[in-house]
């Protein structure tokens, strides 16, 4: 069965909203709402997450795998350093001091944890991308774009939900 | 009065930012052509420098640091408020950054930059810098990594890579608004390569939410571990007026003072230069004073912790150091600091003066120049009085050559800054948006809440 993309452009969340709560509750082929839903806002919105239901961001597990590797990676990587410069005055001092090499770890835990987090993002929010055929520019502006993909056989029951609630314009592609 | 107009149009917001990218007043371009003169005197220093030798700074033993180091603790100091403010702020959800985040964390960046050349000029050597690398090596050679001063290295990589990120991070989505409304040509190249094809998904939004706070919690102790260790570079010697427990905290104090006085100077040039008083509002303005005024009066605490602890320790030595501060060579520098760091913040705590702008103008550079002065005072008097009487020299002055490079690094870091705020937005566009967005949906509560109450529904 072939597919239809559909990217509906509405002025404000409350349309937007009252779209995705249609497209609930109605039974669609072909269609599910959380996954073939996109919500696309030009701002960071809360209620955006609120009624698309909760969806898991993975990002903190990048951050804990990250410092932590960091942390490590600069204590042992110091400490093969200090363990082979015999040349340098220790004055009775151990080879691997704790104290100052901590300052470095803990550097290093931060170090770890900001740059792997951000290859977290990257990962998690699917970037870099290409962008979609369907986009308008207005979303970036001050408009809240609703994309989905369905059957082509429902895409004039979702051209119906979409207009009803005054989208202020409808953009459609065949899909992949 | 409220920090901004409730009613502003997003696309009005879009519109007028993206307006400064191209249009900005005609001392957009005074400011430029003065920062690269100031910038050549620097370089012109540097390449006299170069060639004749570490000699021509008129540095010599003990008067190792001089106007390099101490101008390098201020450009790091002056790093400290915009990255580690804009966290805090995040954090504590006060949405008035929203506006003037995106200046400050760049300040952050660029003053980091220029703090990391001080280093570079001041080793003299500069074709050896490699030398401070740790890497295997064939000299069969290490950094000393017990050393205050490869911590500071290390930790200044760490705040100069973690800001960058958290700069670009947060700019993502306005990148989007760039590609999406320029014309055509390198600049619209530039944007789509940067932005990373963001839509603004739910997805998207969701994920950078996380990672932006993630971000940010990381940042607040980093910016403190930065400056307590560029303390350690003096705290944890031996010298008298170094040797001191509370400098980590008076460091962290210092630096935010300069970041806050640096934010407002910035914040009135931008102001007037891009046209944003629509968006750096006067109330806005004064919040930032107020702050900076509280942050001004810790920084006198401590500086009075500091001088009380020298006085009553009984160390001759450093007592030595400070009686020559307040009386010596130095005084008239160190009263200067006295007066500029504790006595000018006085006039912020009038109302009057927290929204004057040509007077706070000349107030947050006085600030500076009181800031930079302390840093001055840091290292050069121990130099000049340290325990043993052969260092004892109150006679030497910075040759022009420090004096030169000490100017030019403003010119270098005017340039980096007015350069970014032509090429990237400096006001957040979608952070105001939220800004706006917010506050307008709170007074439609408040109206709403007003009618109930007003029709006797609302009082259950």
């Amino acid at each position: 069965m072939s597919q239809r993309h559909l990217l509906a452009l509405y002025s404000n969340f409350n349309e937007a909203e009252a779209v995705v709560e249609e497209l609930r509750s109605t039974q669609i082929k072909g269609f599910d709402v959380d996954k073939d839903l996109i919500v696309k806002s030009p701002i960071e919105h809360p209620e955006v997450e609120e009624f698309l239901g909760d969806k898991p961001v993975r990002v903190q597990w990048f951050t804990l795998g990250g410092a932590l590797m960091g942390g490590l990676l600069g204590f042992f990587l110091i400490s093969a350093a200090q363990g082979n410069f015999y040349a340098q005055f220790k004055g009775g001092k151990p080879i691997v001091p704790f104290p100052p090499n901590f300052v470095l770890t803990y550097e290093m835990f931060i170090l770890g944890g900001v740059f792997i987090t951000v290859l977290g993002f990257l990962i998690c929010a699917g970037l870099p991308a290409r962008r979609s055929p369907l986009y308008s520019a207005n979303v970036s502006e001050d408009q809240i774009g609703i994309l989905v993909k369905s059957d082509e056989s429902a895409a004039n029951t979702l051209k119906a939900i979409f207009t009803k609630h005054h989208a202020l314009e409808i953009q459609e592609e065949a899909g992949r | 009065m409220k920090d901004i107009r409730e009613d502003i149009a997003w696309a009005k917001i879009n519109q007028d930012v993206l307006k400064s990218l191209e249009n900005p007043r005609k001392l957009y371009w005074v400011i430029l052509f003065v920062a690269i003169a100031m910038l050549g005197v620097a370089l012109g220093c540097e390449v006299y420098q170069y060639n004749v030798g570490m000699g021509v700074s008129n540095m010599d033993n003990p008067h190792m640091w001089g106007l390099y180091i101490a101008s390098f603790i201020f450009w790091i100091g002056m790093s400290h408020s915009g990255t580690l403010l804009s966290a805090i702020l995040h954090l504590m959800h006060a949405d008035w950054r929203k506006p003037i985040y995106r200046f400050a964390e760049a300040m952050t960046t660029f003053s980091l930059m220029t703090a990391g050349l001080f280093v570079a000029v001041h080793l003299g050597r500069v074709w050896q810098i490699y030398y401070a690398l740790p890497y295997p090596n064939e000299r069969g050679a290490w950094p000393n990594f017990q050393s205050p001063l490869l911590w500071d290295a290390m930790a200044i990589f760490t705040y100069l890579s973690s800001s960058i990120i958290f700069l670009y991070v947060g700019m993502i989505p306005d990148l989007a608004i760039c590609r999406d409304r320029m014309h055509e040509g390198w600049r619209k190249k530039l944007y789509t390569l940067l932005s990373l094809g963001w839509e603004g998904t739910d997805r998207q939004w969701r994920n950078f939410r996380v990672t932006y706070l993630t971000v940010a919690c990381f940042l607040i102790p980093l910016a403190v571990s930065v400056h307590s260790i560029v303390a350690s570079d003096f705290g944890m010697s031996q010298q008298p007026g170094w040797h001191i427990t509370s400098f980590p905290p008076y460091f962290v104090a210092g630096a935010l003072y300069s970041g806050c006085a640096a934010i407002i100077t910035l914040f009135i040039i931008l102001r007037y230069v891009f046209r944003f008083e629509e968006y750096m509002t006067l109330p806005i303005l004064k919040k930032i004073v107020r702050l900076t005024f509280a942050i001004a009066m810790v920084w006198t605490y401590l500086n009075a912790v500091e001088f009380a602890s020298v006085w009553y320790s009984h160390d001759q030595a450093s007592k030595d150091v400070l009686i020559q501060k307040a009386s010596g060579t130095y005084a008239p520098f160190w009263w200067g600091m006295i007066f500029c760091g504790s006595v000018v913040p006085l006039t912020l705590a009038f109302k009057r003066i927290q929204t004057n702008i040509p007077v706070l103008f000349a107030v947050s550079l006085l600030l500076n120049l009181g800031m930079w002065l302390e840093r001055w005072m840091i290292v050069a008097p121990t130099f000049s009085h340290g325990i043993y009487p052969w260092t004892w020299d109150h006679d030497q002055w910075p040759s022009f050559v420090q004096w030169g490079m000490v100017f030019g690094s403003f010119g270098w870091f005017t340039l980096l800054f007015m350069v970014f705020c032509k090429v990237f937005p400096s006001v957040s566009m979608y952070e105001v948006k939220e800004m706006v967005y917010h506050r307008s949906q709170e007074s439609k509560r408040l109206e709403e809440t007003g009618k109930f109450a007003a029709a006797g529904k609302g009082a259950h």
